[in-house]
């Protein structure tokens, strides 16, 4: 089984990268500025591959991808916080023993991200009857709901903002010293873009693009529309949940004003850079963006007039984007026998077939 | 033929707003018969179908599907119930392969959730075979097998619509409902539409009801025709008798004096 064997060599790849740049890290090679950049690299490839289900795959406009980070981020920085920090700004004490931070700490950005599935609901349920200008209103108006929100709840620090969520990670660090962060950063990333693929290679993922295409064809060849929406809407706000939650505990502080239009339209950016409905331009997006963002930062202020400008001339003489709708292996075929995804779709008596 | 009646329709009568579009519409489709609905543009036949499939919900009347009560029902429920259409103007997703447009359009009984599909279980694998499978034979039936990953806005439009149509029947349907099949077919295409959708009526045993302008089309193929005008139903016969019914006659031509 030839084709076998070869399934595992991405993961593999993948799996030795990771390995390599822990290692790296624990040697200090790699240091905490290099770190970081990895770190918000790893978070903004969950922001545009997830944001990519809705805008790209699905073909809505969802504005809101900040507001849902957010969601995660609190949730996840209380439940952090709460279980695992003594002297902590909300009950003062630790409900469980600081070292269970270690197993429950990946738990705890994944209930982040469930936080985000329900409050996505918020926009799920009015796009079945709105599309389009109108949904991308809807979810502007949710952005804006849950920041103020935020910024109204005492309990979490209104304006000022939730802090020490760090000495989570120290705990974890105290048990067994690795760069723990980064680790599950790059872990939920791979996960994330692995679970998309998932997805929408399935036939009941692939009637997320039929809604793109002709919702009324998908609805009357028995797709259910809102159901589709629904499992669009919630998986990819589930995942910028968890992407919040990383980046809370990255930065070991968050407030409202970090999660605002700017944060959803950053991440937008990403997916219409990347080219909407390829999820390998979504990562590949990420990976950009985040560097020439680091790249630009002696530019200061002006960074955000050349990012935009850059936009525009991306717009005018490359609207698709980066990679299109394409994925990798079909801008680079020699890559097609590291992905046997489609081998299903291919019959082997098959005449005419795949050239 | 036999008695058993597929589909009923009593009394229906549609408003849009203000506009009375359908006035008390009766339909009997029986079992394995082909059907037609024919009528003047803006007669309101489209609407008839629409109804049927669910986009709106009739003003008053009773849609049953084998005595089943299908008005008020989404369209994918009433897909799933296994009736099939096609539209006026192709609806494909042009920009999905052939195949995969097939296999879509199974997923009325697609028997996973989205976990089977994140950890690739036994009954993704097997029910993704299945589907995929079926869509091979479908495609392999209708002479399509070797366009199945191509994309259909690459197709000629003769070709599109047999897509269209395969895509209907991937629905497994006990009913096929077309809308206006020979529209935009060249006059030369249209015995070939004719015999490919006589092969369809033979080789699934199914019951076809169609919309089409093209008299040729209909007076060969219908064992039934309806006609409406302006949301009536002005006729009702065997091709024979509509040719010669001067209702239908004025509808078509006007009532104006020919001397």
């Amino acid at each position: 089984m030839k084709n076998k064997s070869k399934k595992f060599i991405v993961p593999a790849i993948t799996a030795a990268v990771m390995v390599l740049v822990v290692i790296l890290a624990q040697l200090d090679i790699l240091n905490n500025y290099y770190q970081t950049i990895l770190m918000t690299i790893c978070i903004n490839v969950i922001m545009s591959s997830s944001l990519n289900v809705v805008n790209g795959y699905m073909g809505e406009f969802s504005c809101g991808h900040g507001g849902f980070m957010a969601v995660g981020a609190y949730v996840s920085s209380v439940l952090s916080l709460v279980l695992f920090c003594p002297g902590n700004s909300i009950t003062g004490k630790a409900l469980l023993p600081p070292e269970s931070a270690m197993f429950l700490f990946p738990v705890v950005i994944l209930l982040g991200g469930a936080a985000s599935m329900v409050v996505s609901l918020l926009v799920a349920i009015p796009s079945f009857k709105t599309r389009d200008d109108y949904l991308a209103i809807v979810t502007i108006a949710t952005n804006f709901i849950i920041t103020t929100s935020l910024n109204n709840i005492g309990i979490v620090g209104e304006s000022r903002g939730l802090m020490g969520m760090k000495s989570t990670l120290s705990r974890m660090s105290g048990v067994i010293d690795l760069p723990w962060i980064l680790i599950w950063g790059m872990l939920f990333a791979a996960l994330t873009v692995y679970a998309i693929h998932r997805l929408m290679k399935s036939t009941l993922g692939q009637g997320i693009s039929a809604v793109r295409y002709d919702e009324i064809s998908a609805e009357i060849m028995s797709v259910n529309t809102n159901k589709m929406k629904l499992i669009a809407f919630t998986f990819s706000s589930g995942l910028a949940g968890v992407a919040g939650g990383l980046f809370a505990h990255m930065l070991g502080f968050i407030n409202p004003s970090s999660f605002g239009i700017m944060k959803s339209t950053e991440s937008l950016v990403m997916v219409y850079l990347g080219g909407m409905g390829s999820l390998s331009g979504s990562v590949l997006s990420a990976f950009i963006f985040t560097i020439l963002l680091e790249l630009l930062r002696p530019a200061q202020i002006f960074k955000w007039v050349i990012i935009p400008l850059m936009l525009i001339l991306i717009m005018q003489f490359r609207p698709e984007g980066i990679m299109g709708p394409r994925e990798l292996p079909q801008v680079f075929p020699k890559l097609r026998k590291l992905f046997p995804v489609n081998s299903d779709m291919v019959r082997k008596n098959q005449t005419g077939g795949e050239a | 033929m036999s008695d058993e009646t597929v589909l009923t329709i009593n009394h229906l009568t549609h408003k849009f707003g203000g506009l009375q579009a359908l006035t008390d519409i009766n339909v009997d489709l029986k079992k394995g018969e082909i059907a037609g609905l024919i009528g003047p543009n803006g007669a309101g036949k489209t609407t008839v179908f629409n109804l049927v499939s669910g986009f709106y919900v009739p003003t008053e009347g009773d849609i049953l599907f084998k005595g089943n009560r299908i008005n008020g029902l989404k369209p994918h429920v009433i897909a799933s119930m296994q009736i099939g259409r096609t539209f006026q103007n192709i609806r494909l997703w042009s920009d999905m392969t052939v195949l995969e447009n097939i296999c879509i359009s199974q997923q009325y009984r697609l028997g996973y959730n989205v976990a089977d599909a994140f950890f690739n279980t036994k009954r993704y694998k097997s029910e993704e075979k299945k589907i995929h499978d079926e869509a091979w034979a479908l495609l392999e039936k209708f002479n399509l097998a070797d366009k199945a990953l191509d994309y259909p806005r690459n197709l000629p439009y003769g070709v599109q619509r047999r897509v269209e149509i395969a895509r209907a029947l991937s629905l497994n349907p006990e009913l096929l409902m077309l809308d206006e099949p020979a529209a935009g077919l060249s006059t030369s295409d249209l015995s070939e539409l004719i015999s490919y959708i006589r092969w369809i009526h033979e080789t699934f045993g199914l019951t076809i009801w169609m919309i089409e302008h093209q008299m040729q089309v209909i007076m060969t193929l219908c064992d039934y025709i309806q006609v409406v005008n302006f949301g009536k139903e002005i006729a009702r016969g065997t091709p024979d008798e509509i040719q010669n019914d001067q209702n239908v006659i004025k509808a078509y031509l006007g009532n104006g004096e020919i001397d």
